[in-house]
């Protein structure tokens, strides 16, 4: 390894070196405070490095590829690792209570050092151009989250993760049989270099992105990542695995997993199949799949009685909302800016979500912590028992529905407005329907928490820790939804792997 | 022996994992079911590599080490899907023990307590 790559990675090295401080500092002290303040702390290293990368505080703002071209510090990935870190240091501060509790602290030291090593493996995942990077990350990512679902070994959570693993093992084996096809065509698995071959290759007219095999290739590669994305019809893992593992290894996968899953589809969409002829051609699947996936997670959404269950699904519609920003690609646009566009939009709604999701589960934790009952009647009056929290709850809650002044409702308005420049309204005009259609479930829990009478009326507070990142995300959530351009700035300028921005 | 040949094993046995993955109710025969499916995909990898003409190797001189690069690719890429695999099966074995303590069986339908 050459300077230059450890500079490249320097992120990942430091997140790894971290997992395994954590591990050393557990065994030596035993002390979970210790564990959570170390992985805490300890945090601002990798993102330091990652500012770093970004604004060239010490030597040149870097960019470049490393490990012979396979990882590279780009923007986009830069964006994306600065995202996965914020999404870590809020589910670490909101595990602290959790892990010094009496079932856990035994294994407090695994939960969190697990935590940080499925990042590592999301951190190289976005930075990935080439195939054999992209599938051992993907691994490193989604093997550590089996073992944080059935950390308790308790019967649900082993079930958990059973479920998760089985099916994840099933989509990256699919998902490896796309690309060895990829490789099989084109003889490379850079995926600059398979945009070069596949424009010289021949293509056969009438059939979609030239030839049967890459269509084969592109559809095994879309279903081992819809897997990860947990789009329609690889969902059915997501409401077990949320109900049954840990709340906050449930709120991690929703928002990092999803993350760091998008992020890589994005990359592979657009630099190897980036052609506008073959753009066309994905850009109807994800169109498809967006329609389907909003529908079914929002239709299912409306008949839970678990909270938990209740936010599987709602991720599951939010994961469709997404794929419209997917679908909107540039070269569908209608004459329209690049600004406004697809990618952009699928970046700022992940970071909207993000913050609107944590806020909600972190609430739920602090709450279901207190009350030990995930159930929505759980919630019954919670707004005269904690105020603090039901008011974040709620708000959290409100910008998952796309309630003006929050983010999701400029995220919401950012990813139709780039469906209605690609020329793709009727995927708008669903998107708005299914909008209507959460709203019911939504304003379910929230008639629960303001209005309706609780059994047991005693008043609780919350842990600090919980707290603070529940309050953090919310505001995050308040001010990206009041100001949305300090966000879309930056999105902007993580374009970098879109041809032509 | 063609590439057709070969491309046909392949295909069969991540048919037949994914077959098994999908049918079986033992979480052991299921684990099995997904290593077939990972050497269904680490066999079409090796005869890529060794039998495609790829668009390097068409291109011109066979011997550029560019076009050795691109046959090698599919190697390195079926040691590394192996060695994943393997420790795949390790967390795997983890499970099927846990889950033993925790339900005194390993019937993927004696885990279905969370439903709709």
């Amino acid at each position: 390894m050459t300077v230059q790559d450890f500079w490249v990675l320097s992120p990942e090295i430091s997140m790894a070196v971290l997992a395994l401080l954590v591990i050393s500092v557990d065994l030596m002290t035993r002390s979970m405070a210790k564990v959570a303040t170390v992985a805490f702390i300890g945090l601002s290293v990798p993102v330091i490095l990652t500012l770093n990368l970004w604004f060239g505080w010490f030597g040149e703002p870097t960019v470049g590829a490393a490990l012979f071209g396979t990882v590279e510090a780009d923007r986009f990935s830069l964006f994306f690792k600065f995202l996965l870190l914020t999404v870590t240091a809020g589910t670490i501060l909101a595990s602290a209570k959790y892990i010094a509790s009496d079932r856990m602290k035994d294994y407090g030291g695994e939960f969190v050092s697990l935590v940080l090593i499925s990042v590592t493996g999301m951190m190289v995942l976005v930075s990935a151009t080439e195939l054999i990077t992209i599938y051992v990350a993907l691994e490193l990512s989604a093997l550590p989250i089996v073992a944080l679902a059935a950390i308790h070994r308790s019967k649900r959570g082993v079930e958990a993760g059973t479920k998760f693993f089985v099916l994840s093992a099933i989509s990256s084996a699919v998902l490896l049989y796309g690309f060895a096809f990829i490789y099989g065509y084109t003889g490379t698995t850079q995926l600059s270099v398979i945009m070069e071959r596949l424009a010289v290759l021949s293509s056969e007219p009438g059939v979609p992105f030239g030839s049967y095999a890459v269509l084969l290739s592109v559809i095994m590669i879309f279903a081992g990542f819809g897997f990860k994305m947990a789009v329609v019809p690889w969902q059915m893992w997501v409401p077990d695995v949320y109900q049954g593992a840990p709340t906050p290894v449930a709120a991690f996968l929703s928002i990092a997993s999803k993350a760091a899953a998008f992020a890589v589809i994005m990359r592979i969409m657009y630099t190897a199949f980036g052609d506008p002829m073959l753009m066309q051609d994905w850009s109807g699947l994800f169109a498809i799949l967006a329609a389907v996936t909003m529908t079914v997670g929002n239709v299912l959404a409306l008949s839970q009685s678990n909270i938990k269950r209740l936010l599987g699904y709602s991720t599951i519609a939010q994961a469709g909302y997404i794929l419209i920003g997917l679908a909107s690609v540039p070269a569908n646009q209608v004459g329209a800016t690049f600004a406004g566009a697809g990618p952009q939009s699928v970046m700022y709604y992940l970071v909207g979500y993000a913050f609107s999701n944590l806020a909600v589960f972190f609430a739920v934790i602090a709450i279901t912590s207190r009350t030990k009952d995930d159930s929505i009647e759980g919630l019954n009056g919670l707004g005269k028992r904690s105020p603090l929290l039901a008011g974040l709850l709620v708000f959290g809650l409100l910008s998952l529905l796309g309630m003006p002044p929050t983010v999701g409702f400029m995220t919401k308005v950012v990813v139709f407005g780039s469906a209605l420049n690609a020329n793709l309204t009727w995927l708008a005009v669903i998107g708005v329907v299914n909008t209507v259609i959460a709203a019911y479930y939504y304003l379910r829990v929230i008639r629960a928490i303001m209005f309706e009478d609780a059994k047991d009326e005693t008043t609780f507070g919350a842990d600090k820790p919980v707290l603070a990142a529940a309050g953090v995300a919310a505001i995050g959530a308040g001010v990206f939804g009041v100001a949305p351009f300090l966000l879309l700035e930056f999105a902007q300028s993580a374009l970098s792997i879109i041809p032509g921005s | 022996m063609t590439i057709e040949s070969v491309l046909l094993v392949s295909g069969a046995l991540f048919a037949i994992g994914a077959y098994g993955a999908f049918s079986r109710r033992n979480l052991v025969t299921v684990i099995m079911s997904l290593e077939l499916m990972f050497n269904g995909v680490v066999i079409a990898l090796v005869a890529f590599s060794r039998f495609t003409p790829s668009a390097a190797l068409l291109s011109g001189d066979p011997v550029t080490a560019e076009a050795i690069r691109s046959a090698l690719t599919g190697q390195a890429f079926a040691i590394f899907v192996t060695a994943v695999a393997a420790g795949e099966a390790a967390l795997a074995f983890a499970l099927v023990f846990a889950m033993y303590r925790a339900s005194e069986s390993v019937e993927i339908t004696d885990a279905s307590e969370m439903k709709n």
